[in-house]
């Protein structure tokens, strides 16, 4: 024992690597499928059922087929960093997922106090390689999505971090265990309703879930993709597992913004009845807003590009800056007595 | 004050929509699962074409009169016969449609005088061979168990 | 709103590129090519290349019998085919001065009328599909199903009809076929409702096409745009109303006209348009007389020498079909006028000045059907 005693964090370490990066790949396979069978449902079809019960082995068939497709680097594309692209979509998602307090024992492999921060540096890096990708496949199609990736994320950024800051100022921590363990078992303790600090702190949920939803360029802000527009926008000229690992970012990405919003707002791994592990809770509330993008997904159409830095600056930025004020104000106000 | 209206209609619109959804999530699925399962043909689906039998004789009712043959707007039938000993009709000896060609349009049926010709109800008939393009259907009619 | 005209897109700038819309685009629905010359996001021309489809119907005419084309008028549009079929059956039958039955022409009214219904569910889900929305088109599929299933009973047939014939149809309708009428007419009011929630007033949508894609009611003029598009721009035009054929004029509906000439106001007009069909059928189905379904053709067709015309209202406009017979039992010449055509023609014009997406939900609008363009 004591010989591995020095060892032990490293190994923790480790495992919790392997660990994430199992969850990550296992998650995004899987949450295809979720997304397939729940487009399904929402239209009144079965959705996948051929492969396994239920269509349950389809991602791995899925995942088979793109992998057996010859990667195509178009003529006259900068090869380094289109092959370079899915990559950076994909690392990042899993730095973020590391930092994730998934209970209350299991904890990102350092409890990181600054949690916070770097889940949203990583997170901005997924712009990045979308406009990288978008950019080194020559295409125009591509171009155009890139350009629009940059624009919607900066727009969608500032609203996001606001947001945060309430949040930040609300829990006075960045350590996302600790923002966790304020919050009570029960909803009414908590951030989604701590209205005594901020009355608006609803509305600074919902506007943090529709960033989520820009940012990770789901519908209905898929202007990335857009595919009645730009065939496939940035990922127009990935074939094979190149677009699969896209592909892969793209639910990771839903994965890390559904985690934050649960660790934010809906009270982590805290449960209100001792049942089983707090784990369990959180992947309750996780995969309840997962569904939730699906939902959404499957029942809007997609908004005009104007329409979208509309609705970041001229309706989202002034309502979460509202907010911050509010919460500041609600904060010194014991003061003024 | 207009645009926060319009924000909160916005929204109702958008949370009815969702609402939508999720009850038709929640209700039963109306496709088939096609192969496994099949929904029965109507009456008069209009399949590939083949030749009648006669109740009492047994044999196809075709003169060969190729009739058929020149009302067909795609030239997708071949037709040949001859005039057997005893008998005041000819009998079809070929009959021969080209399948891939034919656009189902029924003209070959509204022109026989002898009702000699119907529709069937296949369907299923893709293939990577050229096996339509030269349907015997003499043939066809010769494998076909008599109906009692 | 970024409205198009505060654009560069006016202003000459070298820096534009061009940007091929097809022939294998998602949004232009089988193979139309458009040639965009954009800047930036603007379109500053918008090119349209017709013809990756063309199978030239109107040449095949010329070289088959009267009664051998009638399968291919089911396939120029083939979501509206029942029209199609009436305006050349028509055209044939106005030069031999056929009489019709009654009662065929009932049919001919139904079939129709639930045609155009299945043509504009297809049109309104694969509208609200370029739109980025993706359920509504197969709600629509759902209840087209059922139109496609009354019509299969009667015609065999799920697409290309092929149903009506010189003097009236080939085959009755039975009372099963009357009743799932009734069924669905009662069952298609309230999924007009459901539409209109689902998708009508959602706020994205709205946003997508109100104000956009302007058509006035001038450009519709000199384009000879029609349908839909036309009755989007504040022109109750509509050949069952204003020319009357077939028994249309025994029944009562309107012609639903909106003044806005956007997109929302084409996807208005055809929504309505479902309801006025409804009525149209409610009333024929309760109105049908019994009788012959075949009137007195001679067995061999040759038509008068002269020129000969027939329009009716398909579901994308006034298809006109003008046969010309020089006194032998083939046509000398079959002309399509189609609606898709002309009102494809007036997009290079509109689009100016359109950011992408914006010509995307435009082109939705005109409810284009490719094949119909390239005949
Ligand atoms: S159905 Fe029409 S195309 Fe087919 S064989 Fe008969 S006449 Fe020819
Ligand atoms: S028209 Fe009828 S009888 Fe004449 S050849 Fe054809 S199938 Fe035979």
């Amino acid at each position: 024992m004591s010989f591995f005693e020095p060892y032990l964090p490293a190994v923790r370490l480790l495992i919790f690597l392997v660990g994430t990066v199992a969850f990550v790949g296992l998650n995004a396979a899987y949450l295809v499928w979720v997304e397939r069978k729940g487009a399904g449902r929402f239209q009144r079809r079965p959705g996948p059922m051929e492969v396994g019960p239920q269509g349950l082995l389809q991602p791995l068939a899925d995942g088979l087929k793109l992998m057996s497709k010859q990667l195509i680097v178009p003529p006259g594309a900068d090869a380094t960093l289109f092959r370079l692209a899915p990559a950076m979509v994909i690392a990042p998602a899993l730095m973020c997922l590391a930092t994730i307090p998934y209970s209350e024992s299991l904890l990102a492999p350092r409890n990181l106090n600054i949690g916070l921060i770097m889940v949203f540096a990583f997170g901005s890096i997924n712009v990045m390689a979308i406009m990288l990708g978008g950019w080194a496949s020559r295409n125009k199609y591509a171009i155009i999505s890139a350009a629009r990736v940059v624009s919607q994320n900066v727009a969608y950024e500032i609203p996001m971090l606001l947001v945060v800051i309430t949040i930040l100022m609300v829990t006075g921590t960045m350590n996302l265990n600790d923002i966790v363990k304020q919050q009570g078992p029960y909803f009414w303790d908590w951030n989604l309703f701590r209205v005594w600090e901020n009355p608006l702190m609803p509305v600074t949920f919902v506007i943090f879930f529709i960033c989520m939803l820009a940012e990770t360029n789901r519908a209905p802000f898929d202007m990335a993709e857009a595919e009645s527009e730009l065939v496939a926008g940035a990922f127009t000229e990935y074939a094979g597992m190149g677009f699969g690992v896209f592909f892969m970012g793209e639910y990771a990405n839903i994965l890390v913004g559904c985690s934050l919003a649960t660790v934010l707002f809906l009270g982590g791994w805290q449960s209100p009845i001792g049942l089983f592990p707090g784990v369990w809770w959180f992947f309750l509330k996780l995969y309840a807003l997962v569904f939730t993008v699906v939902w959404i997904r499957w029942t809007f159409p997609r908004t005009q590009f104007y329409g979208l830095l509309n609705l970041s600056w001229k309706i989202l930025i002034p309502i979460s800056l509202v907010t911050l004020l509010l919460t500041a104000v609600v904060m010194k106000l014991p003061l003024l007595f | 004050m207009k645009a926060v209206r319009e924000v909160l209609s916005g929204t109702k619109s958008l949370l009815v929509g969702m609402r939508l959804t999720l009850r038709e999530f929640f209700k039963p699925t109306i496709t088939v699962q096609y192969p496994h399962q099949t929904l029965p043909m109507p009456e008069r689906f209009r399949g590939h074409i083949e030749l009648r039998r006669d109740p009492e004789t047994g044999k196809a009712l075709c003169t060969a009169c190729k009739l058929c043959e020149r009302a067909c707007p795609s030239d997708c039938i071949l037709v040949d016969g001859v005039k057997l000993e005893g008998e005041k009709k000819k009998s079809v000896t070929d009959y021969h449609l080209n399948f891939t060609q034919c656009s189902l349009c029924g003209a070959c049926i509204e022109a026989c005088p002898s009702d000699a010709i119907q529709f069937t109800k296949r369907y299923n008939l893709a293939s990577q061979t050229n096996d339509y393009r030269n349907m015997d259907l003499v043939q066809r009619f010769k494998d076909q168990p008599e109906k009692k | 709103m970024i409205a198009p005209k505060e654009s560069t897109a006016g202003t000459p700038s070298n820096e534009t590129f061009t940007l091929n819309l097809g022939p294998q685009h998602p949004a232009t629905h089988g193979v139309l090519r458009v040639k965009l010359t954009m800047d930036g996001e603007y379109i500053t021309r918008a090119e349209p290349v017709p013809g990756y489809i063309h199978r030239m119907h109107e040449k095949m005419g010329e070289n088959r019998t009267w009664a051998q084309y009638l399968p291919n008028t089911s396939r120029v549009d083939y979501l509206s085919a029942m029209t199609y079929t009436h305006a050349y059956v028509g055209a044939v039958e106005r030069a031999l001065k056929l009489e019709v039955p009654l009662r065929a022409e009932f049919i001919r009214v139904i079939t129709s009328e639930l045609n155009r219904i299945s043509s504009h569910l297809v049109g309104w889900g694969a509208f609200v599909m370029d739109l980025g929305g993706f359920t509504p088109i197969l709600y629509a599929f759902d209840d087209r199903e059922k139109i496609l299933d009354l019509l299969e009973a009667v015609t065999g047939s799920r697409l290309t009809y092929c149903y009506y014939r010189f003097g009236g149809v080939v085959a009755d309708v039975d009372t099963a076929f009357l009743e799932g009428c009734k069924a669905f007419v009662k069952h298609m009011r309230p999924r007009l409702d459901f539409y209109r929630a689902l998708v009508t007033d959602n706020i994205i949508l709205r946003k997508r096409l109100e104000g956009i894609g302007m058509v006035s009611a001038e450009m519709c003029r000199r384009y000879g745009a029609c349908g839909p598009v036309l009755r989007g721009s504040d022109v109750a035009y509509d050949v069952r109303k204003n020319e009357p054929y077939s028994i249309y004029n025994q029944f009562d509906f309107d012609i639903p006209h909106y003044p806005q000439g956007d997109s929302m106001a084409r996807y208005n007009v055809r929504m309505d348009e479902i309801e006025q069909s409804l009525r149209i059928i409610d009333q024929a189905v309760a109105k049908i007389p019994e009788g012959p379904i075949m009137g007195k053709v001679p067995r061999v067709l040759k038509l008068p020498v002269g020129d000969f015309c027939y329009a009716t209202e398909a579901a994308r406009g006034r298809l006109l079909v003008r046969v010309s017979s020089d006194g032998k039992d083939t046509p000398y010449r079959v002309r399509l006028r189609t609606p898709c055509f002309c009102n494809l023609s007036l997009f290079e014009e509109a689009s100016k000045g359109m950011l992408l997406p914006d010509a995307i939900a435009f082109m939705g609008s005109l409810d284009l059907v490719i094949p119909d363009i390239d005949r």
